[in-house]
């Protein structure tokens, strides 16, 4: 528990400073949400002419900006990319920051094991992760009710795309955290958490752009994809990739953990 | 210190037969980091109530032994146990019982000091408030200070104070003075010792002769990985030689070739040579000579290495 505790601490700030962030966001976007909708139709005309892989790009080929879920699943995207690099951050940093920094000499030579210092630091993260989740679904909601003008739309799938965030933090959270453990050191999480958001990102928009679907099965945003989970109201069974690249990188983890050698300063 | 009396180390056990505790054990230990070598075949044991005194040039191999008693890291072959105990497979049992001062100390920058010292008596059965206190009294450490305003020094002493504040049975020093000043570093000797007659094993690493014919009853001298002796501190201080140098006009070299002198040599009017001996012997020599100066002191731990190797 005093590790837990610890270690939550230690994540505070970048919690708020994270949640804050996207409740900004979600505030920005959702409110000009009824000024677009007016002018939806105009805007699809124009939307039109852009070019298709443009818009496959940004996953904007089906998407209805008119519709309360059809506008609210672009914002879902960047709030996604942010939930990305937030949960590559907690998983790079986890542990390694400790060996960057040198206070796993302090951490590990305490009677503690090493299963119950991964586990602790990780539940302390997912509550990170999960605080920050729950400010998106209270925002979403707030924001969406405040700001749809009278516009219906369908619970369901707002439930099934919020619903959605938990599995998608954990994919950045272990493979960030397997990636750490398997390099020797990592010197700053920033490159690393970028270029594994960023590049999960790409990956699903270039798939989309060239019709190429062998480069997106790894990657969560094709996975987690808004307009999918708004148009069919249900998860895609590519979902599963998801659930099995977690439970891989966790065990993966634990395993390289267990037997990890700390290495000193010199 | 009640190491030095053999009686206090010889118990009887349910069959009245004799045996000696030894609370760690090492067991032709080995550790390769990849290809590079970490240490070789290392044995020795150290037993209640010692201090153990573990020396050799740096990347010997003596912060490598070290991280394996914590289990820091994991040994290629061979085994180490504390208290009789696997250090691998009872990592966190053994070091409930275990203070570990690491030759660099980081702590959680943003922390206060308390805070880091409550967080580090948090893992201990016992509490450990008092005794915290004491330490940081006895440091002069500033409780209320943030860890990155302290000075290396100052970081040194929050290492101490949390290696100490649960008073361990065994405690592991890895080069514990660097960066305390000398009045400190006496300080620190002085709760050494008393840590010791409370009954502490203590396992002192360094790379500074001198602190550890000071401190240690025992010592084991390793070099490139592989421990090339272990003896009584007593011993290899009488077997120590003096390293002599002398300045002065016109003097002839071969006058001190006596019994006892090594590396004879003499440059630019200056001769250096080895002495292990009567002092008094050595000293009528030189002052038949018109000196300019004379320097004697102890040699490096390089230098007594070499003797070891001839």
């Amino acid at each position: 528990m005093n590790i837990y505790k610890h270690e939550f601490k230690m994540y505070s700030k970048s919690v708020l400073t994270w949640s804050l962030a996207l409740v900004l966001m979600l505030w920005v976007f959702l409110s000009i949400f009824s000024s677009i909708a007016v002018s939806a139709e105009l805007l699809n005309d124009s939307l039109d002419k852009f070019p298709p892989e443009l818009l496959m790009a940004f996953g904007m080929e089906t998407m209805d900006l008119s519709s309360v879920l059809g506008f609210y699943s672009l914002v879902f995207l960047f709030c996604q990319i942010c939930l990305a690099i937030q949960a590559a951050n907690y998983g790079f940093s986890l542990v390694s920051v400790e060996e960057r920094d040198l206070t796993a000499d302090f951490l590990l030579a305490k009677p503690v094991g090493r299963t119950k210092i991964l586990i602790t630091k990780f539940l302390a993260a997912l509550t990170g992760l999960t605080i920050t989740n729950l400010v998106v679904w209270i925002s979403s909601f707030l924001f969406i009710n405040l700001y749809r003008d009278g516009r219906p739309y369908e619970i369901k799938s707002l439930l099934l795309l919020l619903g959605s965030i938990v599995l998608f933090q954990l994919f950045f959270l272990t493979v960030g955290l397997l990636v750490s453990l398997l390099v020797r050191k990592v010197r700053s999480v920033t490159p690393f958490s970028m270029a594994l958001a960023f590049g999960m990102y790409v990956l699903s928009a270039f798939g989309s752009m060239l019709g190429d679907d062998k480069l997106e099965i790894i990657t969560p945003f094709k996975h987690f994809e808004p307009n999918y989970i708004i148009s069919n109201a249900a998860y895609d069974p590519l979902a599963l990739i998801s659930v099995a690249v977690i439970l891989f990188s966790f065990a993966g983890s634990y395993v390289l953990y267990l037997r990890r050698d700390i290495h000193s300063v010199v | 210190m009640y190491a030095l009396n053999p009686d206090h180390l010889i118990l009887r056990n349910i069959n009245g037969k004799e045996c000696i505790v030894s609370i760690i054990e090492v067991n032709n230990l080995t550790k390769y980091y990849g290809k590079a070598r970490g240490i070789v075949d290392v044995s020795f044991n150290v037993d209640e109530g010692e201090i153990f005194g573990f020396i050799g040039p740096n990347g010997a191999g003596k912060s490598t032994t070290i991280r394996l008693f914590c289990s820091l890291i994991y040994p290629s072959s061979g085994q180490a146990k504390i208290f009789g105990k696997d250090v691998t497979k009872f990592g966190p049992e053994i070091r409930q019982e275990i203070g570990y001062l690491p030759s660099e100390v980081f702590y959680y920058d943003r922390m206060k000091v308390l805070d880091l010292l409550k967080y580090s008596a948090s893992f201990y059965k016992k509490d450990c408030t008092q005794r915290m206190h004491e330490l940081a009294d006895i440091m002069e450490l500033d409780l209320k200070r943030r860890i990155d305003d302290l000075s290396y020094g100052n970081r040194k002493k929050v290492g101490i104070v949390q290696g100490l504040l649960h008073q361990p049975k065994v405690i592991l020093l890895d080069e514990p003075t660097s960066g305390l000043d000398p009045l400190m570093q006496q300080k620190f000797f002085n709760l050494i010792r008393a840590e010791n007659e409370r009954g502490a094993t203590i396992f002192f690493s360094s790379h500074i002769l001198g602190e550890v014919q000071k401190m240690c009853n025992r010592v084991a001298i390793i070099k490139e990985g592989s421990v090339i002796k272990i003896e009584d501190i007593k011993t290899l201080q009488k077997d120590n030689y003096k390293k002599i140098r002398i300045a002065a006009s016109n003097v002839d070299e071969n006058q001190f070739d006596v019994d006892g002198v090594l590396n004879l040599e003499k440059d630019n009017g200056i001769v250096r040579f080895f002495y292990k001996g009567d002092i008094n012997v050595i000293m009528r020599k030189i002052s038949e000579n018109e000196v300019s100066d004379v320097t004697i002191e102890e040699p490096t731990l390089e230098e007594i290495f070499m003797h070891y190797y001839e």
